[in-house]
């Protein structure tokens, strides 16, 4: 188990490397100079060069690469260029909302999707069955931007039931959660279908029934348990999905979240801020995914590590 | 062939929708009463009339036309990714498959690290570092698409460069140029167009997402992701500019996933529907 956890941590080093070093690729080949954009246009050539030599600007690439993935393990993100604020701050900030919206979206598309995928198989090729589907191939096909300002447009600006933007109070949750679970419910409910009508033909399936237990307990308390395991994997990829699902919804809600703040640096060109969220956001992924597959070899004991069953 | 088609009436309808839009694409400039960025200042957000089919927005723009442009951008950056990473993942794919070790594992070990990272996260990045356009939009795209045409085509190498046919060919003193191009290329082509129609689906989405977002096609040019972020200022009063180029988007992307699971159904019996 431990070499198992190990290895895998070992195998997510050279990813967060690629990732750190597009990330320091980038702030390196932005236009302009970040010392003359943090003194301003016309700034004293002395100074210039004094801050560039104190910020390490001047040394070569790849001692600067080292700096810079050296400060991000400790946290340190330099400071924007926008506002000068520190970006270890900014992230702070920002992050409680983004994680917020995905811990209630995973959990609506899980509470959604493993009862959506059950009833599916259950009645099979059946209307249940086609609705949840038709449901699936929605959650899939609608794009999340569209979905979202589809909402605003029916719920908030029709109806007036929500509010249209805007974070701070619990009504504020409903719409970005909805629109973040749909394709997150969609593929769950897919994968639990398909899983579930394969667990339904097994042996011991047929024997529960042969010696006449309930058919609701059959399903239940026989089937379920094994079927809903591996979709435990479709939870890690939906959470994925989330993160860069926050984009999309916090900028279409105005959710002060890291993904709102992401679009606003990029299109401010705001360097800092764009690698400390891109890194952010491959970190929490590339962690999510570890818990994830440690999380199934230990629940399913017919996965075993280090040799192939 | 036929009848398996009418086994799949959606997959049909799906290539027929298609088909309808490729051509609408490629006949704009024809079928468009009007040039996308033709402004009317004395027609602006007009109700549907015989003018304007479906009225115009808030700078007197033809919304009928617009929305066929639409299709074009839509079209030309799916054909663009597409053909850049059919070009790199199946190179790749093909000589890691079937010469196998070192590049091999090379390989997939760089396609490993790329999945180990949500595509659309990585389009971002590389879009922040080349800045907002459809055309950089365009190499984000293909850049974080190929890794997944490689693996796919890399494992039907595997299988396809043990059969009887390939030895044949080898045994016949035939050189592993040839033996790709004649013979193991062919036998992967209905794997392809699958991959590379449900990964079309996946490159609309993107692109939208990314023009939506102010990254991707930029003014005039009318993105279907564009003209909804567009139309979101004027919600309240008119909603149908919103809509209708949600519907396009939404459709086209169903469309495209139908479409590919109808293909993969016909060409792969292993995934035949139950």
């Amino acid at each position: 188990m431990a070499r198992y956890v190990l290895s895998r941590l070992l195998q997510a080093v050279p990813t967060l490397l690629l990732i750190s070093f597009l990330t320091f690729i980038m702030g390196f080949l932005a236009p302009g100079d970040p010392i003359r954009m943090i003194l301003g246009e016309r700034s004293d050539p002395q100074a210039v060069a004094a801050v560039r030599r104190e910020l390490g600007l001047d040394q070569p690439w790849h001692v600067q690469y080292g700096r810079f993935v050296w400060n991000a393990v400790k946290g340190d993100f330099g400071i924007s260029l926008y506002n000068r604020r520190p970006v270890g701050d900014i992230l702070q900030e920002s992050f409680p909302a983004t994680a917020t919206l995905a811990v209630l979206a995973i959990a609506l598309a899980i509470v959604v999707g493993i009862p959506a995928g059950v009833v599916a198989a259950v009645w099979h090729n059946r209307l249940p069955d086609r609705l949840s589907m038709a449901g699936v191939v929605l959650g899939i096909s609608v794009p999340n931007f569209v979905l979202a300002t589809l909402l605003i447009l029916l719920v908030s600006v029709r109806l007036g039931w929500l509010p249209v933007a805007g974070w701070g109070a619990p009504e504020y949750l409903v719409l970005p959660v909805l629109v973040l679970a749909a394709r997150p419910s969609a593929s769950i409910a897919r994968f639990t279908r398909t899983s579930m009508l394969e667990v339904l033909q097994q042996d011991y399936i047929r024997t529960a029934r042969a010696k006449g237990v309930p058919e609701h307990l059959v399903i239940l308390k026989h089937a379920l348990p094994n079927a809903v395991l591996p979709v435990v994997t479709v939870v890690g990829n939906a959470f994925g999905y989330l993160l860069t699902g926050s984009f999309i919804v916090e900028t279409v809600f105005a959710v002060p979240g890291v993904g709102y703040r992401s679009i606003e640096a990029i299109l401010r060109r705001d360097y800092p801020v764009i690698q400390a969220t891109t890194l952010l956001f491959a970190f929490l992924f590339i962690v999510v995914n570890l818990v994830v597959d440690v999380l199934y070899t230990r629940l399913d004991p017919r996965v075993r590590f280090g040799r192939k069953a | 062939m036929w009848a398996q088609w009418r086994q799949h009436p959606l997959a049909l309808a799906a290539l027929v929708y298609l088909s309808l839009l490729t051509v609408v694409a490629l006949l704009a400039p024809i079928i468009a009463p009007y040039r996308y960025d033709a402004q009317d200042s004395t027609a602006i957000l007009q109700p549907p009339s015989i003018r304007h089919p479906l009225g115009t927005d808030e700078l007197g723009r033809d919304v009928f036309s617009r929305l066929v442009y639409g299709a074009r951008v839509s079209l030309t950056v799916v054909v663009q990714v597409e053909l850049l990473e059919v070009l790199i993942g199946v190179t790749l794919g093909l000589l890691a498959g079937y010469f196998r070790g070192r590049w091999d594992s090379l390989i997939m070990r760089f396609t490993d690290m790329m999945f180990a990272f949500p595509d659309i996260l990585l389009a971002i990045l590389i879009v922040a570092i080349l800045g907002p356009g459809l055309h950089n939009v365009f190499i984000a795209l293909a850049l974080t698409g190929w890794p997944s045409m490689a693996r796919v085509v890399r494992s039907q190498v595997l299988a396809l460069r043990e059969r009887e046919f390939v030895e044949a060919a080898r045994a016949t003193g035939l050189g592993h140029g040839r033996i790709l191009w004649r013979h193991i290329l062919p036998g992967l082509l209905p794997t392809i167009i699958v991959a590379v129609t449900v990964d079309s689906a996946g490159i609309v989405l993107a692109e939208s997402a990314l023009s939506f977002l102010g990254l991707g096609a930029q003014p005039p040019l009318p993105s279907w992701g564009r003209m909804i972020d567009d139309a979101r200022q004027l919600m309240r009063s008119h909603p149908t500019l919103l809509v209708y180029p949600a519907l396009m988007l939404s459709f086209t992307v169903m469309a495209l996933n139908f479409l590919g699971d109808g293909l993969r159904d016909l060409w792969d019996p292993r995934h035949r529907k139950r």
